[in-house]
Parts: structure tokens; C-alpha cells; sequence
């Protein structure tokens, strides 16, 4: 009993980080149409440049996480006007095929820069495990589940109450309309691209904590895909509670059937799964049937 | 505050859609663009809004200008902001957004306060849209959302609004409700309209004036009560003469029509 509650903690922090790179995955896809395969590598070079600022310049964890998000608003920003921008109207294959380039491209500079080793945190939080009930939760944890909160709260008051936020929705939901309405559509596609960059980064900078970081990080791009399979492609509420699920079922099948095979049942777990639902529906467990723009 | 001098329209760089098209709107007035299906009503009214281009459609020939200024030039967000709004045809209200939210996207060129002034705005127009406001504009009856897609409109405050087909698929009670808003519109915030229907009888009664047009140039225009008396266009538009005229006829009537003026 008290070895699944600690693993389907563990599940629910994994899970929460999973959430939030499939919200970063799915403001792009509702709002571009754009498949992103780069989403694992904005969250590397976002892990990277917060460690890199709290190591090599000694800014308190706190300070470079928030310089951390600002540059990397600019970065997601960036990569859509120089490399998106101009493939507006081009075939949707080429797109995503400049994204897969970009993954790679931006795995490689991280390499270059920072090489190929684990790197690890300053620990910041101490290792004595919090005592809640007959519960035993470490502070990495208890910090990553306050963070995703506050994020998630932040990003839903955003996209609720203020016009930006609406009108990213309104893109999201019919292009053409929100063009006649006066919304800077190019605007909101560098937007969407900068959002997603911050709330990988989020995600890396917290597994950066849990686990330490090397360029291996990226995979967690790939996760996304069995998340928004079985949240909807185009449901930013189907990614948070898709990447939840993933993350504890996956640590189910860890803890509990990995021991049996000789481990590796964890990792292939959420894979099979997707192609399990993509079998039965095609356009995933929450998704909308009609194929969105092209 | 309108004047549209001898567009050409073109898609794809080939179709030629638009062929010369001049059209007017005084300030202040009602003004419909009369046509059957295809006739490229739509078309002009997105060469007017900067709406061509993500169709793939571009103005070759001619020029747009609104209150002076040369606007054929414009991307779609300036051109809003210079108070022109189109509302499209077939709606498109956003269906995922809350009514409130779809106003708020309407008021994207405009300040919070004003946002707020124009919600309060559009709920006295609508007070059916204020009971709804909370509820996602995808769940609404096609002439509750007709309402919103023209509320969402008055949220920009715009000088003249192009209404594409407003009509289009509601029951006759909803028709009339909604051309005496329009009509509102008009009188009390002294809004002016180009409005596109193949409802000639109802829009025309509702005009100041009227244009016609056929095959991407307009063949005919004059004040309401010409229009409506003229022999022409009660056989074509208002269906007063008997029998469907062929395509043969409408050719021989176009012909005779140059020939006319
Ligand atoms: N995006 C487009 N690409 C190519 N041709 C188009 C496009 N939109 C409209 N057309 C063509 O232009 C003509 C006029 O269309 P439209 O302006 O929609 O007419 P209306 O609104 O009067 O029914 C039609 O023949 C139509 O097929
Ligand atoms: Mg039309």
C-alpha cells in the first residue's frame, strides 16, 4: 500500500511535467496547425540555460529560473519568426519536417555547449523527506506540484480573462474570423511559440531537480505524443489530465511489472497505450473528429 | 466614405473572379450588393476588408478607397482599425468561446474600457445575448449566433460594417428581427452598412440603395424605390414574374443590359 501511494506520487509529479510540455504541444497545434517535434529540445535548452545561470554565474535558483522563462519567451518567439514564419502556406509536411530539423539542430548546440554529461542542481531542496499523514513526500516534489499549480493557474486565468488570451483561443477556433476581427494572427502564432518554450523550460527545469539533466532529457518531447493521443490534439484541458494518467500509469507499470520482465516495461508502456487508442480512435480519446486546417 | 474605382480580383493568379468592379456607400447609408450565387458578393467584400488573402486572392487592378485613404493595400488588422468590420458569411462565431469571450475577441482593437463599454452595448441590442453570455457560442441557435457574430461587430466600433448574407439559413421571423437591427444599427449609432443578400426583396426594402451584380461586375444600381419598380430586377431578384428564367435569359438579359447603358 504505502510502496503504490509513493509510486503514485512519483507518478503524479512525472505526469504534471508531462502536462505541461502537451500544453505546450497543443497552443501550437491549436493555434498554428504546426506538429511540433521540437517540444522535447525547448525543454532541454531550458534546463540548460537555468543550470548553466545558477552554476556558472551563482544566481540564486529562484532568480535564474525567472530569467530562465523570460529568455526563453524570446526564444520561442525567435524560432517562429525566423524559421515558421516564412512557411506559413507551405505544405504541412515541409513544416513539420523543419521541426524535426530544429529538434535536431537544437540537441546539438546543447551538446556543443554543454556536453553530454549528467549535470546536476545545487541542491536546493533539502533531501529530508516531508511527513504528511503516514505519507513521506520529498520537497523536489511538493515544489514541482506548487510550481505546475501555479502554472497552470497563471496560463487559465490568461487565457480566460485577458483579450490576448481570448484572442489565442480565437485563432485557435477559426482563423479566418479572428483575422476579420483585427487580431495580429502572426502575432498570436509567435505567442503561442513563446508559451510553449516557457512551459517546457517549467517542466525541464523541474526534472532538472528531480533527476538531474543530460541531452537524453529531450525524449520527453516524445512522451508528448501518447499524451495528446489520449488527451485530444486539440484540447489543452485533455493534455493536463492526459499527462497525468501517462505519468502514473506509467510508474504503475514500473513499479509492478518492470520487476517481472527485467525493466523497460515502464518506457514502452505509454507507446503501446497510444497505439492501442489510435487503433481504436483514430483522432484520440478526446479529440475532436474534424482534421483541423492544414 | 466608400468608393470602390474598377477592381479586378483574381485567385490562385488565375481565376479571375472580380472584373472591374465600382460600387459606393454614402456615409450613413444602407447599401445592399444584390447577386445570385457566385457572383462574387463575397469576394468584394473581402477585397474591401483585406480578407482576400488568405484565400489566395489578390486585388490585380483598380483601387479601394475609405474616408480618403487607399486601403487595397492594407492587411486586414489595419484596415479594422481604420473602422471597417466584416462580418462573414455563414457567422463564424467562435464556437468554443463563451458569448462574453466571443465579444471580447470582437474588441481586440480596443482598449479594456471600451471593451467593457461595448459588451454593456451589445447586451442592450441583444438582452438574449446577456442571458447567455456565459455559454459556449457553439451551443446557440443559428439566429442567436447571426446576433452575436453582429454584436461581436458593434465591439469594434466600426463606421461602416459588411454584412455577408445575414439571412442566410434563418426562419423568416428571425430574418425580420434581424434587419431591424441592422436598420438600429444604422439610425441610432449611424453605422454604415454594405449589406450582401440573394434575399433582394427584404434587403432592398431595408437599403438606401442598391447595387446588382452579375459575374463580377455590377450591372445595375439606383436608389431603393427604382430598384424595386425596375422591371428587371423584379423578374430576376424579387421573383415577381413566373417561371425560372434560364441561364440563356440572364445572359440576354446582361446583354441587353450593356447594351442599356
Ligand atoms: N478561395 C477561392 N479560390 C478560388 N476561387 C474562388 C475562391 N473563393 C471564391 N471563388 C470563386 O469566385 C467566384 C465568386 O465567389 P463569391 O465571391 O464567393 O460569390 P458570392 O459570394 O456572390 O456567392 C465563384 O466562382 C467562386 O468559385
Ligand atoms: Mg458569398
Amino acid at each position: 500500500m504505502e510502496f503504490l501511494t509513493q509510486i503514485i506520487i512519483a507518478g503524479i509529479v512525472i505526469g504534471s511535467i508531462y502536462s505541461l510540455v502537451a500544453l505546450g504541444f497543443t497552443l501550437i497545434y491549436k493555434s498554428t496547425g504546426i506538429v511540433n517535434f521540437a517540444q522535447g529540445e525547448l525543454l532541454l535548452v531550458g534546463a540548460y540555460v537555468c543550470l548553466h545561470l545558477t552554476v556558472s554565474y551563482q544566481i540564486p535558483f529562484i532568480f535564474s529560473f525567472l530569467i530562465t522563462l523570460i529568455f526563453m519567451f524570446f526564444f520561442g518567439f525567435l524560432i517562429e519568426r525566423v524559421f515558421l514564419r516564412r512557411m506559413i502556406g507551405e505544405p504541412i509536411i515541409s513544416i513539420i519536417m523543419l521541426t524535426i530539423g530544429l529538434s535536431s539542430l537544437l540537441k546539438s548546440i546543447v551538446q556543443i555547449i554543454w556536453g553530454t554529461d549528467t549535470r546536476t542542481f545545487p541542491k536546493i531542496f533539502s533531501h529530508e523527506p516531508v511527513k504528511i499523514g503516514f505519507l513521506n513526500i520529498s520537497m523536489v516534489y511538493i515544489f514541482a506540484l506548487i510550481s505546475i499549480a501555479i502554472f497552470l493557474g497563471i496560463f487559465s486565468y490568461f487565457f480566460k480573462t485577458t483579450k490576448t488570451g481570448v484572442a489565442m483561443r480565437a485563432v485557435a477556433s477559426d482563423q479566418q474570423a479572428a483575422l476579420s476581427m483585427g487580431i495580429d494572427v502572426r502575432r498570436i502564432f509567435a505567442l503561442s511559440w513563446a508559451i510553449a518554450a516557457i512551459v517546457s523550460t517549467v517542466g525541464g527545469v523541474l526534472l532538472g531537480n528531480i533527476n538531474g539533466i543530460n541531452t537524453s532529457l529531450s525524449q520527453f518531447g516524445l512522451k508528448v505524443f501518447p499524451v495528446v493521443i489520449l488527451g485530444g490534439l486539440d484540447s489543452i484541458i485533455g493534455a493536463i489530465v492526459g499527462g497525468i494518467i501517462i505519468g502514473v500509469l506509467e510508474n504503475i507499470v514500473g513499479g509492478y511489472i518492470d520487476p517481472l520482465v527485467g525493466g523497460g516495461a515502464k518506457e514502452v508502456f505509454p507507446f503501446v497505450a497510444m497505439i492501442i487508442i489510435l487503433l481504436i480512435k483514430p483522432y484520440g480519446l478526446f479529440g475532436t473528429v474534424k482534421v483541423e486546417k492544414v | 466614405m466608400l468608393s470602390i474605382k474598377n477592381i479586378e480580383v483574381v485567385y490562385n493568379d488565375v481565376i479571375l473572379v472580380l472584373k472591374g468592379l465600382s460600387l459606393e456607400v454614402q456615409e450613413g447609408n444602407i447599401v445592399c450588393l444584390l447577386g445570385s450565387n457566385g457572383a462574387g458578393k463575397t469576394t468584394t467584400l473581402k477585397a474591401i476588408s483585406g480578407l482576400l488573402r488568405p484565400d489566395n486572392g489578390d486585388i490585380t487592378d483598380g483601387e479601394i478607397l475609405f474616408m480618403g485613404t487607399r486601403i487595397d493595400r492594407k492587411d486586414a488588422a489595419e484596415i479594422v482599425k481604420m473602422g471597417i468590420f466584416q462580418v462573414m458569411e455563414g457567422r463564424r462565431v467562435f464556437k468554443d468561446l463563451t458569448v462574453e469571450e466571443n465579444l471580447i475577441a470582437g474588441g481586440y482593437t480596443r482598449t479594456k474600457g471600451e471593451i467593457s463599454e461595448g459588451i454593456e452595448k451589445v447586451y442592450t441590442y441583444f438582452p438574449r445575448l446577456k442571458e447567455r453570455r456565459k455559454q459556449l457560442a457553439g451551443y446557440m441557435s443559428g439566429g442567436e449566433q447571426q446576433m452575436l457574430a453582429i454584436g461581436r461587430s458593434l465591439m469594434a466600433k466600426p463606421k461602416l460594417i459588411l454584412m455577408d448574407e445575414p439571412s442566410l439559413g434563418l426562419s423568416p421571423l428571425l430574418v425580420k428581427e434581424i434587419f431591424k437591427i441592422i436598420k438600429q444599427l444604422n439610425e441610432i449609432e449611424k453605422t454604415s452598412i454594405l449589406l450582401v443578400e440573394q434575399n433582394a426583396n427584404m434587403a432592398l426594402s431595408f437599403s438606401h440603395r442598391g447595387y446588382i451584380m452579375e459575374n463580377g461586375r455590377i450591372v445595375l444600381d439606383g436608389d431603393r424605390d427604382y430598384l424595386l419598380a425596375n422591371d428587371d430586377v423584379k423578374e430576376f431578384y424579387l421573383g415577381v414574374s413566373s417561371g425560372k428564367k434560364s441561364f440563356r435569359d440572364v445572359k440576354h438579359y446582361r446583354r441587353r443590359k450593356r447594351w442599356l447603358s
